[in-house]
């Protein structure tokens, strides 16, 4: 059941990802961008964590989830240790995917070289 | 020689060459990858339960695994031929950034390692980061006149 959930769900932000690409033709950096803002925003209204609950990975699997923990993270932090908390929660909730993304992307620079066209 | 062309007269005879964007099965395709990969991901996650972690602790090793995995394909090449299927399907979930952050790094390795390499890892994932990072900022300090 929660497969299904997570696939609907996860398809169905994918396409509207689609949907403003092809209607609108914004660069997929844009998309990202566009994407972990509106995220951020959602979580900070709260609004995106349920949907978190319904769809598990569904939800936090596309970049939204990302936003999302970013300012969850942040909010997590301001009730823990005061306004100080707004500036080093966001990146503290993130900061495994980032490292990760960067270290991974820097071993496989050194393994692989760029496909030839 | 003559064969200068405008913007706008270019974007015409791209879009009477272009076939006529099907949308609905762009999202189909879209809909069908990025579901997947959702799956791949709740899969993850039940593991992670199963070996008894929190919820937060595997959501973390969720999209780091996802993360790895999609930097291995784009450095095989591989990401790239699902991306030209799929869309938006693999760019707007967490492989995606992954996607993004690889791929120049790869490609601009010739170009040195801190000024090539150093620099274009961050070239989309820097964008992200710090507008990501920047909402979150004010997201917390509303949260905090709020509490």
């Amino acid at each position: 059941m929660d497969y299904l959930k997570a696939f609907i769900v996860g398809g169905l932000i994918c396409v509207l990802g689609q949907i403003l690409i092809d209607k609108t033709k914004l660069t997929s950096a844009r998309i990202l961008v566009f994407f972990v803002i509106s995220g951020c925003i959602l979580g900070g209204l709260g609004w995106y964590q349920k949907l978190v609950d319904f769809a598990g990975a569904g939800a936090t699997v596309p970049l939204f989830g990302f936003g999302n923990s970013l300012a969850i993270g942040a909010m997590e932090e301001v009730k823990k240790v005061g306004l100080i908390g707004a500036i080093s929660g966001g990146l503290k909730a993130t900061s495994a995917g980032i490292t990760v993304a960067i270290t991974s992307a820097f071993i496989m620079a050194l393994i692989f070289n760029p496909k030839e066209k | 020689m003559g064969k200068e062309i405008s913007k706008q007269e270019y974007q015409k005879m791209v879009e009477k060459k272009s076939p006529n964007s099907p949308i609905l099965y762009n999202c189909i395709k879209a809909f069908i990858v990025g579901g997947i990969i959702c799956c791949i991901g709740q899969f993850i996650m039940n593991c992670c339960r199963l070996f008894g972690m929190t919820i937060e602790m595997s959501q973390i090793y969720t999209s780091s695994i996802l993360i790895f995995i999609a930097s291995l394909l784009t450095g095989l090449g591989l990401y790239s031929k699902i991306g030209h299927f799929a869309g938006a399907g693999s760019i707007v979930p967490i492989t995606g950034f992954s996607n993004s952050v690889t791929s120049p790094a790869i490609e601009f390795k010739k170009e040195g390692f801190i000024l090539g390499l150093g620099a274009k890892i961050f070239v989309v994932a820097g964008p992200v980061i710090l507008y990501g990072v920047l909402t979150s900022v004010v997201v917390g300090v509303i949260y905090y006149f709020l509490l």
